[in-house]
């Protein structure tokens, strides 16, 4: 029986492939390129951005993750580090930096403030960044220690791997996403439901029959 | 904080011209209160007298305070770089009686010391206390169109809803 270089019976059907030759689908590809080339956007108010700091530097080097570079330009970054407290002047301005970045971005909020607005429950500071940016990782900690936040870099790579695609399909959440019942009119629901329903339908057509 | 007893004969000096004025000394700092119609001329007779520096200028909101006459007390703290002085000023406003005005008014120093200029603007920002005859009298640290002064008694912590009046930014149109 002949044999291929990976050692597997060569029959019909199967490609014969030398060693450098690797098969994958798109995506996953694509995937493993862009999750190992993240690209952080430090956007560091605040004390975590020392820990965000020391985590690029050379104890705990980021770059060996795929962070090469900290690149300080929103057009040139696809992650998103947003790093201490976010106040309300700030937010606009945060707002505007995660809308000059190119798709596909991904978005880590890194320390409690971030998250949630920490101890800082006061008229100045937002209390969660969530609550305007969309976070794909929240990181814990005030400050996280430099390995919390490459286990999150690490896990958002692993989510890159699990859900991404190559044309940002996953980015498009209107598709997917049903707006809240109670928002919508009702003769707007009704064909919404007919859409969905088919006794709804059946009804409908029934009704239009006999008029 | 030993007792400095050039202070003193300053204080005499000061007291000699402007009638009796309240003073306290804690713990080697002293303070003189003024009323609000003779604080610019002590002032500016404290800045002939040697004091340079304008250190701070802020202000304590006494709306819940037990025994408060007034709601407002300005604070100048005031020191001498060739004489290595320090004395504070105490001015105590109260809230406009009239309708046709909002918010308490003081005459500004910023004439007299540069520094007035942020540091009258960042307790108008805060307190609410307008600053006659300041050049630029507008907000320092909060937004330019926040409507509130959140450092009074009155104004609670966590605001009023300013900080969450964001659009929210979903994954769709990012």
């Amino acid at each position: 029986m002949a044999l291929n270089a990976a050692g597997r019976s060569a029959g019909p059907g199967r490609l014969e492939l030398p060693e450098n030759v690797v098969v994958s689908r798109l995506d996953e590809l694509a995937n493993w390129c862009r999750k190992n080339s993240l690209w952080p956007m430090p956007f560091a108010t605040a004390c975590c951005g020392i820990e965000l700091m020391a985590t690029g530097a050379s104890k705990h080097d980021l770059a060996r993750f795929g962070a090469e570079v900290f690149r300080f330009s929103p057009r040139q970054c696809d992650l998103m580090i947003v790093a201490g407290r976010v106040v309300m002047k700030m937010m606009p301005v945060l707002q505007r930096i995660w809308q000059q970045m190119h798709e596909p971005k991904w978005c880590i909020s890194m320390g409690a403030c971030a998250s949630t607005g920490g101890v800082f429950d006061t008229y100045a500071v937002v209390q969660g960044i969530d609550r305007f940016i969309p976070v794909d990782m929240y990181v814990p900690g005030c400050p996280p220690r430099p390995e919390q936040l490459i286990q999150a870099i690490i896990d958002l790579q692993d989510k890159i791997q699990r859900e991404g695609t190559i044309t940002g399909r996953e980015f498009d959440t209107s598709q997917r996403q049903l707006r809240k019942r109670a928002l919508v009119e009702a003769d707007e629901l009704l064909v919404l439901d007919a859409a969905r329903n088919p006794v709804v339908q059946r009804e409908l057509s029934a009704a239009a029959h006999r008029s | 904080m030993p007792h400095d007893p050039s202070v003193d004969d300053l204080l005499t000096a000061v007291t000699g011209g402007f009638g009796t004025l309240e003073t306290t000394v804690f713990r080697g700092q002293t303070s003189v209160v003024v009323p609000e119609p003779q604080s610019l001329e002590l002032l500016t007779f404290l800045k002939t007298q040697g004091f340079d520096m304008l250190v701070d200028v802020t202000c304590v909101d006494y709306l819940e305070y037990r025994g408060a006459k007034q709601r407002y007390g300005l604070v100048y703290l005031l020191a001498s770089t060739t004489t290595n002085q320090r004395l504070t000023v105490r001015v105590f406003v109260d809230d406009p009686v009239s309708d046709h005005e909002e918010w308490p008014t003081v005459r500004s120093v910023a004439a007299i010391w540069k520094a007035a200029d942020w540091l009258e603007r960042e307790v108008w920002d805060l307190f609410g206390i307008r600053f006659e005859g300041h050049p630029d009298l507008r907000r320092l640290v909060m937004p330019e169109e926040f409507t509130a002064h959140p450092l009074r008694k009155d104004y609670p912590l966590q605001g009023r809803g300013e900080r969450h009046n964001f659009p929210v930014i979903t994954r769709d149109h990012s």
